[in-house]
């Protein structure tokens, strides 16, 4: 479905090397996770994954058609079948649109029937579709983001840090209700996130990133359950887990 | 120290709070967005918004903290009670070295100073005061607040999500550092909504849901074996390894 080559972009002016030859393939269907911290690449990569912005040396394909040099009249096949859902669900939603034109937006046309069935397939109301972006919670901003980002019946969707700015109660029901429609849409996930705890929730396979590389790239139970390199284990080590802490408490119980 | 809470309320958004931490005591405060957690800190420090105010008491050994004048709070803050918000960029001064901030609570209340280095490498930032906010990375410019918030030793330590905007390498210093710095005498009220934070930071925890205190008590009880649906439900959806 994706294909990475080598992928390689400097910053010339600020003279960063924010990705230093990146190879990986996501077949279709699959849940890919990009796991790295701040400044490690994993947003200049989204960027360049769905052709947002160009390498300064390698290749990116998508259904074996190269996108990384296409002019923007060239990928509006890609701008239909790659959607992106963003971190902060109030800078993506536009305050002045009613749900109902921001779902139909990529559509072109209105479609009430459309609208509808989006929503219903993120889990807002219908009567939803009346109103503004502001009247929704955080929570619910990001389900109307899904259903837009859903709409022109994507193949691939890239969910950058999507839970990141929601509380713990939200973010479990946003994870699944991305894993659902993932499979209910037959997409292909590409899941960025800081969070590896999140990424172990969604996906099949990891790419863990450190300063522009893909440091260790596995399935994500193997990755976690063995990681090889010494930088995902400092990742692992450092991330709390919940689990880890309950044994621990529970274990000062027994004692 | 003991900081003693009693039946705080803040319009409706906080609702008859009441709770007490003595001297040592590491508490946290957890709940979502909107459930009354900040601005019960932010009473406590008395840096409520203007349109706000809190009824009930705080009291710090014994000195009502609610009504006090802003003379006599800022004598606190910084001093007997420091503070670390979510956000260290808005929490330092961008046109001021980061050696003079740190030093800064040395010269607002009149005490003897320590040298900044000294401040900074006890955070793990040596060599950097001379430099300004903007030129640290975010965990640095915490570790900065950090080092503003213990220069006078404070009894009382409010941590506000400190680590919510930081990476997990960098969560996990500044969390060491608290442990490690924050002498044994000193409280601490941490609040987060990462319940393995809390179980890494606090002996006792304290559940906040819409303005009020619904569950509290050992870290272990209240995270091992929680008697309110709430915090059974925040639990379940903080565990992501469950079956997906």
């Amino acid at each position: 479905m994706i294909s990475v080559r080598d992928l390689e972009r400097r910053y010339t002016r600020r003279d960063v090397h924010a990705l230093r030859g990146l190879s990986f393939d996501v077949s279709a269907g699959e849940r890919f996770g990009i796991v790295g911290e701040s400044g490690s690449g994993k947003s200049t990569l989204v960027r360049l994954l769905a052709a947002l912005d160009r390498p300064t040396a390698g290749t990116v394909s998508f259904q074996g058609k190269r996108i990384d040099s296409l002019p923007e009249r060239r990928l509006r096949f890609l701008r239909r079948e790659m959607q992106i859902v963003f971190q902060d669900p109030m800078g993506s939603l536009d305050p002045r649109m009613r749900v109902r034109d921001i779902v139909s937006e990529p559509l072109g046309r209105r479609s009430p029937e459309r609208v509808a069935e989006l929503l219903t397939a993120v889990g807002l109301p219908e009567d939803a579709a009346m109103r503004y972006p502001h009247q929704f919670s955080g929570g619910q901003r990001q389900r109307i983001s899904i259903a837009r980002a859903l709409a022109p019946n994507p193949s691939v969707l890239i969910a950058d840090e999507p839970v990141s700015a929601l509380d713990v109660s939200v973010r479990a029901q946003i994870l699944d209700l991305l894993a659902r429609l993932v499979d209910e849409f037959s997409l292909t996930l590409i899941f960025v996130s800081h969070d590896l705890g999140v990424v172990r929730h969604v996906c099949d396979r990891v790419a863990v990133m450190r300063r522009g590389e893909i440091v260790e790239i596995g399935a994500v139970e193997q990755v976690y359950a063995e990681p090889e390199h010494e930088y995902t284990r400092e990742l692992l080590a450092a991330a709390p887990n919940l689990r880890t802490e309950l044994a621990r408490l529970k274990g000062e119980t027994d004692a | 120290m003991t900081l003693t809470v009693e039946n705080l309320q803040v319009a409706d958004l906080v609702r008859g709070v009441s709770f007490e931490l003595g001297a040592g005591e590491r508490v946290g405060l957890i709940g979502e967005s909107g459930s009354g957690k900040s601005l019960t800190a932010l009473s406590v420090l008395g840096l409520l918004p203007e349109e706000l105010s809190a009824t009930g008491s705080v009291r710090l050994d014994g000195r009502e903290l609610l009504g006090a004048s802003e003379k006599e709070l800022s004598r606190l803050r910084g001093n007997g009670m420091a503070m670390v918000f979510q956000e260290p960029m808005t929490a330092l001064n961008p046109a001021m070295r980061i050696g003079r901030q740190v030093t800064e609570p040395f010269r607002v209340h009149g005490r003897r100073g320590r040298p900044a280095e000294e401040l900074l490498a006890a955070v793990g930032l040596p060599g950097v005061a001379r430099a300004y906010p903007h030129q640290l990375s975010g965990g640095q410019r915490q570790r900065v607040v950090l080092a503003i918030a213990l220069a006078n030793d404070p009894a009382l330590l409010i941590c506000d999500e400190p680590t919510t905007a930081l990476d997990v390498t960098v969560q996990a210093q500044i969390l060491g550092l608290i442990r490690e710095r924050l002498s044994a005498e000193s409280s601490l009220l941490f609040i987060t909504h990462d319940l393995a934070v809390v179980a890494q930071m606090c002996d006792r925890v304290l559940v906040m849901l819409d303005g009020s205190i619904v569950e509290h008590g050992s870290t272990r009880e209240v995270l091992t074996a929680p008697k309110h649906s709430y915090t059974q439900r925040l639990l379940a959806a903080s565990d992501l390894e469950g079956a997906r």
